[in-house]
This record gives structure tokens, C-alpha cells and sequence, in this order.
């Protein structure tokens, strides 16, 4: 089965460059912001759309995404909602891979087969679910993966030779590679063992590599494609968000608008990165 | 919800993958799963490892002071009229709660890890102060997270794990209360996977800290057991703990599992009343979910996002509950009822004058429920209580609950 994950890494790797992949959170501040948000993604530059699913309790997040899940909630976002956004981002866009990010406990409480029923109907071509480890495929990746959803797993640092099989087992989209243990939003990892571990992954994998977990500028965003089939950004986005917010909650200018220039640059920055020797 | 099929034995779980029925499990980052896999290994090893198991016998003797005693509350007993009621003295331990069984466990388990750092959360701060105090007798640096709420109520306990050389970090995400800090620590353990030892202070959390909590703390029943077999020469009738992640109960409960004559009763936090949102009886009043690497009986909305819980008790202030007693309560072996803030309260002050015995409030609730059953039972039969802990970390709350000024 082919997604529109499939097609749109086929299509960047035919033009010879990096995904730009980019994370907001769904709710944040409210439902029509973060609507126009997603929205502008696209014209800025994102190849592919992760779509946040707040949850009251990120045990992987840094504080910025926490504090952007906990204004989505209070804004009143539910998965419902998530998934509704996702519908009306479609009308306008059958291209862009839309993928879900959060944690299982809200896919859980819906019902796992009601969910994948209904992500399918919204158009959502995988799901990253935080909290979901092989050990733990039953649960929803199997489930998913019938229903023709991708499902995108995270590698990390302690991922080693002897695990990584196992994590690349049921793995379908792409490979998510956390350039480093710890939560969302930390500082950026050394790119030569970046280069490293995407080579060590890719020995296992025809699967695309994207790299996540501290890219900010655009020049980094240009040294991590170098290495990568993509680069994925959210900490920055949601701070770009947080940052037109007064404090009330209040926006001083237009987040969409926001974050449309940060895609921008962040854009350039994997078009101007060429794809790694090892190809 | 189906009710499992009675198994022959309620005291085989977890099965190999971590699970009692649909709870329990390993619900957590890719980071963290190779620690846990790591973790499990070490864990098979040590536990029937006869040298491990000396060396924490020794400690638990000298340095904890077990066996704790099995204590018939006359006091109490003869206000009520009922059945004789004891209490397991948990209170008498070092530190002052059964909280030390566990950490003196996991503290060698860590050093046999070759572990270099140990973290924790704490609600109460009990947990806490016993991991501050196996931290300082084994020489780790110990990072303390605690909910900034609970922080400012439980004043005393932060001032003891300063002394003891830990650095107590305030959470203030969230609503600054146990899961707060429980999500905090879980940052911290993803963050410094190498040299980082997480010790949980109840049995819950992504398997094996479910099992290897409850096997820690299992010596309460064990004990509990063979005392009241030489007191009374007879099994108990009743036996009642307190739940909030529950680990002082499943370590009496365990080993009495399979005695089906002897009812086993574990109290939730009614708090205000089950109408409302402020309580903490999550196997009462909340649903199955997923939380902090394992699925059990949660407070939360609709859309699956958790709740607050609210309790008098710091320690029973927990959305949530070792899977252990979920799947207990599911296949009907353990009955779980609530018991309100004010409960508490009446039992905390009746047992201070009858007894001569400031009681935690998280034990509270348990001698709270004895107090409403023990005077309809018979004379010659018998109830034991988990006396978890002492009460005089809560002397503040009852005081400012009483409208006092200390």
C-alpha cells in the first residue's frame, strides 16, 4: 500500500533533498488558529505535517510543547477536534502527508478501531504515538498498519544494533531518529554522530530517515538534511506560536503568519542541503 | 467489564510481559525501553539471588528494624466492640513508613547495576525521604522531584531530604502534585539514560516496577502472616490497607491472596465525596487508561486527558493505581471502597486518643474503614490493618483542617 508518506519521499528523493518535516500542536491557541496555522504549512515550505494531539501528561516533552498542549486544552481541543482539523486541511489539500503525534491514553479512551475509521475518513496517513514501543504493537500498530495507516516509530541513541530490528519491525512511512536522550526541545546533538547513527539505522532500512529533536535555525536544519532524507522541526514552531501570545493568552500578531516565516528559512535551509554520500 | 475467569492462583502475575490481564504493560518511549529491558534483567537475576536477598535481610533488620510488629490495638478494639483489631506497625520502621522496604530493595538493585545517580519522585514526601536515606547511606546523589504544591504543604519532609544530602526540585507543571512529578522524573531518566537510576516509590509504573515494588514491600504480608499465625493461630478474617498507588497494600495483600477465607479490603481517597471531581478513588469512580508506562484505573475526561484528584492525604493524591489492583479488583479477589477526607480525620483523632498512636493519614483512611465494619463483626474474629505510616508529617494539615493554628 502506498501512502502520501510513500509518495512525497519518492518525489523529494527524485529532486535530491531533504524533507522538511514540521510539528505544531493541534488546539494551540485555539481551534481556528491552529487551523490557519496548519494551513499555511504547506505554501511555506513543509513537505510533510506532524499534527500534535495535546495530552495533559507529555512524559517525553519539553516545556514548550507542554505548555502548548496544556493553551490547546484550555482552547478546548479534543481528538475529535484534531481529527476534524485534519478534514478541513483536506478540503483544501489531498497532497501533504498529515501525520499524528502524541501519546496512546486519548486514541485509547476513543477506541482504537473507531480512531483508525476515523483518521482514515479525516485523511491522516500515519500515526507517531510516544508511548508505544514494539513490545506494544497489538495495542495499535498492527491495528493500524491493517487499516493502511503508517506507522512511524521513534529510534534513539539507545536504540542499539541488537534493538533496532525490533524497532524497525512494524515501522512503515518513515524512521523518526531522536538525535539524542531527552525530552522535546533540547539543545542539538552532534551532527557527526548524527551522520553516524542515520547511517547505522539506514544499514537496517530502506526506510527514509528523518531526524528530529533540537533544530531550531535553518542552518541546522541545512547540516542534519545533509545527512538525512529529512529534518524534523517542532520546538521552534510551537515557540514561534508562544511568542506573538501575550500573557493572557492574547495574540499580539498573527501566529499563522509566524510561522509561515520561521517554515520559510527553515525551508531554505534543507533545499540548499544536498543528500548524503551513502545513497 | 467481563470479569476474568477466576484463576487458580491470584498470585502468579505478571505474565512475561508485564501484564495482570489488559493491565499493567510497558507503555513508554523508545528511549527508556532498552533501561526497562535492562532493568528486568537485572531483576531476574537478583531475585532469587540468595546473596541479594542476605544482604537487603540484613539491612531490612539493623538499619529498617523489621520485623515490624503486629500490634493488637486494644484501644481501639474495645471502643468499637467488634472484632480484635491489630495493626501492622509500619509506622515503626526507619524513616517512618513502609516506604523503606522498597527503597532498600531498589537501591541495591541499583548499585548491583552499577548505577552512579538515583531519582525519585514524591507525593507526601515519604518516599522521598527514605530514597534520600538510602541515597546517603550508599553514597548516590539523589534528585528528589516533588509537585510544588506538595512541596509547600509537607514543609518538614523537604527540610529531612536536604539534611540527607538530596536536591529537592519543585515541579510546577501541571497542578505541582505527584503525577506532576512522576512526569518530571520520567524527563529526567529520559534524559540521563546512561548513570540514572529511577526509583518509583509504589508499585506502579512500566513493568518490572510494578512487580519488583510489590516484592519489596511484600515482606509486610509475609511477616503480617506468620505473626498472626502465631498470635492467633489463625489466619485473619479481614485484612484493610490504604491505596493510593497502592504499594503498602499489595505488600500486605500478596501474600494473602490465595487464603480465600480472609477478605481483603483496600481503601481509596473519597475525598470530598465520588459526585464531584475531588477525590482520588480512581478504581471507584475513573476508567481503564494509560499513564506513566502502564494501563490501570485513571481519573480523566472524555477525551482521555487525566485528571486532578484531590485528597487530605498527599500520599493517596494519585490519578491513578498500580495495575496490580486494577486487575485484583477486576477478577473480584480485592474489594475496593472510598473513604472521605472527614473519615480520615474522625480516625486519625480516635486512634491518637485510644491508642497513643499518631497515625498518617494515608493509614487513616484504612483504620477509617475498621471503624465502620469492625462493630458489626464478632468478637473472636480479626481484623488487620496496614498501618502504613506515621502521622507526624500531617500534623500541619489535620491542624489547619481543625480550624488550629501550631
Amino acid at each position: 500500500m502506498v501512502t502520501r508518506i510513500d509518495r512525497r519521499m519518492a518525489k523529494l528523493k527524485t529532486e535530491g533533498r531533504p524533507a522538511l518535516v514540521t510539528y505544531f500542536m493541534g488546539g494551540d491557541p485555539d481551534y481556528d488558529t491552529s487551523l490557519s496555522i496548519m494551513k499555511a504549512l504547506p505554501g511555506a515550505g513543509s513537505d510533510i505535517i506532524e499534527l500534535g494531539m495535546p495530552f495533559s501528561d507529555p512524559m517525553a516533552d519539553g516545556p514548550a510543547i507542554q505548555a502548548a498542549g496544556l493553551r490547546a486544552l484550555k482552547g478546548g481541543q479534543t481528538l475529535v477536534k484534531t481529527l476534524k482539523m485534519a478534514s478541513e486541511f483536506r478540503t483544501g489539500d489531498n497532497e501533504t502527508p498529515i501525520v499524528l503525534m502524541g501519546y496512546y491514553n486519548p486514541i485509547y479512551i476513543y477506541g482504537v478501531d473507531r480512531f483508525l475509521k476515523d483518521a482514515i475518513a479525516s485523511g491522516i496517513d500515519g500515526l507517531i504515538v510516544v508511548d508505544l514501543p514494539p513490545e506494544m504493537d497489538e495495542e495499535l500498530c498492527i491495528p493500524a498498519l491493517k487499516a493502511g495507516i503508517n506507522f512511524i516509530r521513534l529510534a534513539t541513541p539507545t536504540t542499539d544494533d541488537k534493538r533496532l530490528p525490533k524497532v524497525l519491525q512494524n515501522t512503515s512511512g518513515f524512521v523518526y531518529y531522536v538525535s539524542m536522550t531527552g525530552i522535546t526541545g533540547s539543545a542539538l546533538a552532534d551532527t557527526d554522530k548524527v551522520a553516524a547513527a542515520v547511517k547505522r539505522i539506514k544499514g537496517h532500512t530502506d526506510l527514509p530517515v528523518c531526524v528530529g529533536f533540537g533544530v531550531k535555525t535553518a542552518e541546522q536544519a541545512r547540516v542534519i538534511g545533509a545527512n538525512a532524507d529529512g529534518v524534523v522541526v517542532g520546538t521552534a514552531i510551537v515557540n514561534a506560536v508562544a511568542n506573538v501570545l501575550g500573557p493572557k493568552g492574547e495574540k499580539t500578531a498573527d501566529p499563522a503568519e509566524a510561522v509561515a516565516t520561521l517554515v520559510s528559512g527553515l525551508a531554505q535551509g534543507v533545499r540548499s542541503a544536498r543528500l548524503a554520500a551513502a545513497e | 467489564m467481563n470479569k476474568p475467569a477466576t484463576p487458580n492462583s491470584f498470585r502468579t502475575g505478571p505474565d512475561e510481559q508485564g501484564m495482570f490481564g489488559i493491565f499493567g504493560g510497558r507503555f513508554v518511549a523508545e528511549t527508556l525501553m532498552p533501561l526497562i529491558l535492562d532493568l528486568e534483567r537485572h531483576w531476574n537475576e537478583v531475585k532469587n539471588d540468595a546473596d541479594f536477598r542476605a544482604e537487603l535481610t540484613d539491612l531490612s533488620t539493623h538499619y529498617a528494624g523489621r520485623p515490624s510488629k503486629l500490634y493488637f490495638a486494644e484501644g481501639l478494639t474495645k471502643h468499637l466492640g467488634g472484632a480484635k483489631v491489630y495493626f501492622k506497625r509500619e509506622d515503626l520502621n526507619h524513616t517512618g513508613s513502609h516506604k523503606i522496604n522498597n527503597c532498600l530493595g531498589q537501591i541495591l538493585l541499583a548499585k548491583r547495576m552499577g548505577k552512579k545517580r538515583i531519582i525519585a519522585e514524591t507525593g507526601a514526601g515519604q518516599h522521598g525521604v527514605a530514597s534520600a536515606t538510602v541515597a546517603a547511606r550508599f553514597g548516590f546523589p539523589c534528585v528528589v522531584y516533588m509537585g510544588a504544591t506538595d512541596v509547600a504543604r509537607q514543609s518538614p519532609n523537604v527540610f529531612r531530604m536536604k539534611l540527607l544530602g538530596a536536591e529537592v526540585r519543585p515541579v510546577t507543571a501541571g497542578h505541582g502534585t505527584l503525577k506532576d512529578a512522576m512526569n518530571e522524573a520520567l524527563r529526567d531518566w529520559v534524559t540521563n539514560v546512561e548513570d540514572t537510576y529511577y526509583l518509583i516509590g509504589t508499585a506502579a509504573g512500566p513493568h518490572p516496577y510494578p512487580e519488583l515494588v510489590r516484592d519489596f514491600q511484600s515482606v509486610i504480608g509475609i511477616e503480617a502472616r506468620a505473626q498472626i499465625l502465631e498470635q492467633e493461630g489463625r489466619l485473619p478474617d479481614t485484612i484493610i490497607a490504604a491505596v493510593g498507588g497502592g504499594s503498602n497494600a499489595i505488600g500486605l495483600f500478596h501474600p494473602f491472596l490465595d487464603d480465600k477465607e480472609v477478605r481483603i479490603i483496600g481503601i481509596e481517597a473519597g475525598g470530598r465525596g465520588l459526585d464531584g471531581i475531588e477525590h482520588c478513588a480512581s478504581m471507584n469512580a475513573g476508567r481503564p487508561g494509560v499513564l506513566h508506562g502502564n494501563r490501570t484505573y485513571l481519573l480523566q475526561n472524555a477525551d482521555g486527558q487525566i485528571m486532578d484528584g484531590h485528597s487530605i492525604s498527599a500520599g493517596l493524591d494519585y490519578p491513578g493505581v498500580g495495575p496490580e489492583h486494577s486487575w485484583l479488583r477486576d477478577s473480584g479477589r480485592v474489594e475496593y471502597v472510598p473513604i472521605l477526607d472527614d473519615e480520615a480525620l474522625e480516625a486519625f483523632k480516635l486512634t491518637t486518643r485510644v491508642e497513643g498512636i499518631i497515625p498518617a493519614l494515608e493509614s487513616a483512611h484504612a483504620i477509617a474503614h475498621a471503624v465502620k465494619i469492625v462493630p458489626a463483626m464478632d468478637k473472636d474474629q480479626i481484623v488487620i490493618v496496614n498501618l502504613s505510616g506515621r502521622g507526624d508529617k500531617d500534623v500541619h494539615t489535620v491542624a489547619s483542617m481543625l480550624g488550629m493554628e501550631i
